[in-house]
């Protein structure tokens, strides 16, 4: 129970400032298409180097809890979905505020947002400091097999096909040995000035994930979104509450779908929220009226999207493994404030860790709060033209890579490797796994060093790394991921072919 | 998306997959190159199943870049590098900003291009957002950025 001593930090004016300002901006970034949580984390990221690391921690983890949330505001009054994780919310949202029940769906959709949301924080708050002592267990070995682990599972899950995913995996690993070797000193893949210190891992997180946001906006030429914004009449809230309680099954569907989901490396929220959605079908009386505008959909649909965010931070801070690709930007936000993650981040750094998880469940309340008056706000901003937002990303992403070590080699990096992820993205690559093996890289090499150097003096490199139950188990996991998403691939790769054979 | 751009794309993965290897496997110190030379032969092997794949035409996934989505990005992509790579450090941060900004939204902004009301529109905006850029990062964040013309 020691989150509750650190729960004055979050209270502390600049913080509670730095929480509010991350809420009601994450809500209206989430509620803009194109803007995915994980680029609005990235571009933010700048604007923490100024701060504390606890104070930028707490205004990335809020800008993460309300884009998910904020998704929803475009999911249903546009039928755009915000962000992956809501594309289940406009398939009854949508519909209900054509019916005229914008503000419902609306209402609805915070507030199990906020509920889903609260028992994934509470989930993390229990779950991290158990996992934390048992990852003490872990040597060199472990280590590197969980950053290997890391790396294949989102390359895996994450990506359409398995194959590319984990070649996304190999480039990212590549990317991140270029530099001088920490060992001998040797120069690696270094063949311009710029990458003389290797890439900067915030350079490259904007570049990765704001850059192909550009260059897509730009592909669409001059368009306009076309959507128009339906009008939202007043709802009340003690109504919308009522009604939320009225589907427990929904919401506890939702609810323990997404923690669950949120646990499991490279699974996102807009898995969980399908399946959340998907189950709660399957178990209502109701299920005729699903796709119609019902509101057991958006309830199912928003708190598992947003009950995924704090379970997703738990192979994060225990051990150095992110959950998603956000939890990925989330890691490299920790990285630049001289924080690792690990089995004894609660040890070192407990004040800055706890009171950033309490941060989170505060974020939640906010987000419920908020957004339940920001809605419409929001949706009109969601209708600001891709050209302005296109110009936009591309300043905040030249700005935020300069900033990070005052560099322009940082800003051609951003720019390599942003304009080489779009085309990579077109080719069924995707950045996630990328990411992750350019984060993941360093810490799988440097324990593959040091478990080297350990075997070389004891039972050498095969006996050292292919043996020991956590090994093993290790190693069966990243085996049975791959499988199973190679199994996946090929049994969706079927159905298609069958149903294009019938049509 | 058509086979020749997946074998297009494959191919150019599997490039530099060979490149990485070949250097890994070829420069010293051995010791320094241990864990490039444990990805290399990873990459090399996926690469090469990815490249196999597309030019037997077995490549599903990834739908390319179509030729008129390639003509409506390639003015952007052009200020971008431009912004970027010259226009940023020689010109200064703020002014390439305004310029490049004001260009984007002129190429891509859907109003119409014959009333002077869009024009002043688009000018203020560029306005209005280099200032919050420079409230931002210089006042707030002070962050020095290059300066050469204007500020």
């Amino acid at each position: 129970m020691d989150f509750i001593f650190y729960f004055g930090d979050v209270f502390s004016p600049l913080s509670f400032l730095l929480l509010l300002g991350g809420t009601i901006g994450g809500l209206i970034l989430g509620a803009t298409p194109g803007l995915s949580p994980t680029m609005a984390v990235a571009l933010l990221i700048p604007f923490t180097f100024h701060l504390e690391a606890v104070q930028g921690l707490i205004l990335l983890g809020a800008a993460y809890t309300s884009t998910v949330a904020g998704g929803a505001v475009s999911a249903i009054l546009l039928k755009i979905p915000g962000a992956p994780a809501n594309i289940a919310t406009t398939l009854d949202g949508h519909q209900m505020a054509k019916q005229g029940q914008g503000a419902k769906a609306l209402q609805l959709s915070f507030l199990a947002s906020a509920v889903g949301g609260i028992f994934g924080v509470l989930l993390l708050i229990f779950l991290t400091p158990l996992l934390a002592e048992w990852a003490l267990a872990f040597g060199p070995s472990h280590l590197f097999w969980l950053a290997i682990l890391g790396v294949t599972v989102i390359g895996s899950l994450d990506s359409a096909s398995v194959v590319k995913g984990l070649l996304s995996g190999c480039i990212g690993l590549w990317l991140a040995t270029i530099g001088f070797d920490d060992i001998m000193g040797a120069q690696r893949f270094i063949f311009h000035p710029s990458l003389g210190g290797g890439i900067n891992i915030i350079a490259a997180l904007i570049g990765l994930f704001a850059i192909p946001q550009v260059l897509t906006m730009f592909a669409k030429g001059r368009r306009t979104s076309g959507a128009e914004v339906i009008e939202v009449q007043k709802h009340s809230v003690l109504d919308a509450t009522k009604e939320l309680l009225r589907r427990p099954l929904a919401l506890g569907i939702g609810t323990i779908t997404g923690s669950i989901i949120g646990l499991i490396p490279g699974v996102g929220g807009q898995i969980a929220g399908l399946v959340a959605y998907d189950q709660t079908k399957k178990f209502s009386s109701e299920r005729e009226k699903f796709g119609k505008g019902h509101s057991e959909g958006v309830i199912a649909a928003e708190a598992a999207n947003n009950a995924m965010v704090g379970p997703s931070l738990v192979p994060l801070l225990t051990l150095s493994i992110p959950g998603s690709p956000t939890a990925a930007v989330l890691l490299g936000g920790l990285l630049i404030h001289g924080i690792f993650p690990g089995s004894d981040l609660f040890d070192n750094h407990p004040d800055v860790a706890w009171t950033f998880i309490n941060s989170m469940l505060v974020g939640q309340v906010l987000m419920c709060l908020f957004g339940l008056y920001v809605a419409g706000l929001a949706a009109r901003v969601a209708q600001v033209p891709q050209s302005v937002m296109a110009a936009i990303v591309l300043a905040l992403s030249v700005f935020g890579a300069y900033s990070v070590q005052s560099s322009m080699g940082d800003v051609y990096v951003m720019a390599c490797l942003g304009i080489g992820m779009y085309f990579l993205e077109r080719f069924g690559f995707s950045a996630a796994p990328l990411v992750l093996g350019l984060i993941l890289g360093p810490i799988a090499e440097s324990n593959f060093i040091q478990g080297g150097m350990i075997a070389d003096a004891t039972v050498g490199r095969a006996g050292y790394f292919l043996s020991g139950g956590l090994n093993i188990f290790l190693i069966a996991v990243v085996v049975a991921s791959v499988a199973y998403s190679a199994w996946m691939e090929l049994r969706s790769r079927r159905y298609t072919t069958k149903e294009e054979a019938q049509a | 998306m058509n086979r020749s751009q997946h074998i297009f794309g494959s191919g150019l993965v599997l490039a530099v997959s060979i490149w990485v290897a070949w250097i890994s496997y070829t420069q010293a110190p051995a010791e320094a190159f241990l864990f490039p030379r444990l990805i290399a032969s990873v990459f090399v092997v996926l690469a090469g199943w990815t490249f196999g794949k597309a030019v037997l035409g077995l490549s599903k996934v990834g739908s390319g870049v179509s030729r008129s989505m390639f003509i409506q990005m390639v003015p952007g992509l052009v200020v971008m590098l431009i912004y970027v790579f010259w226009a940023a450090k020689t010109l200064g941060f703020y002014t390439a900003t305004a310029i490049a900004f004001f260009i984007l939204l002129s190429i891509y902004d859907p109003a119409p291009h014959s009333e002077a009301r869009t024009w002043g529109k688009r000018a203020l905006i560029t306005a209005c957002f280099v200032a919050v850029m420079y409230g931002l990062f210089a006042l707030l964040l002070s962050v020095y950025t290059p300066r050469e013309i204007l500020f």
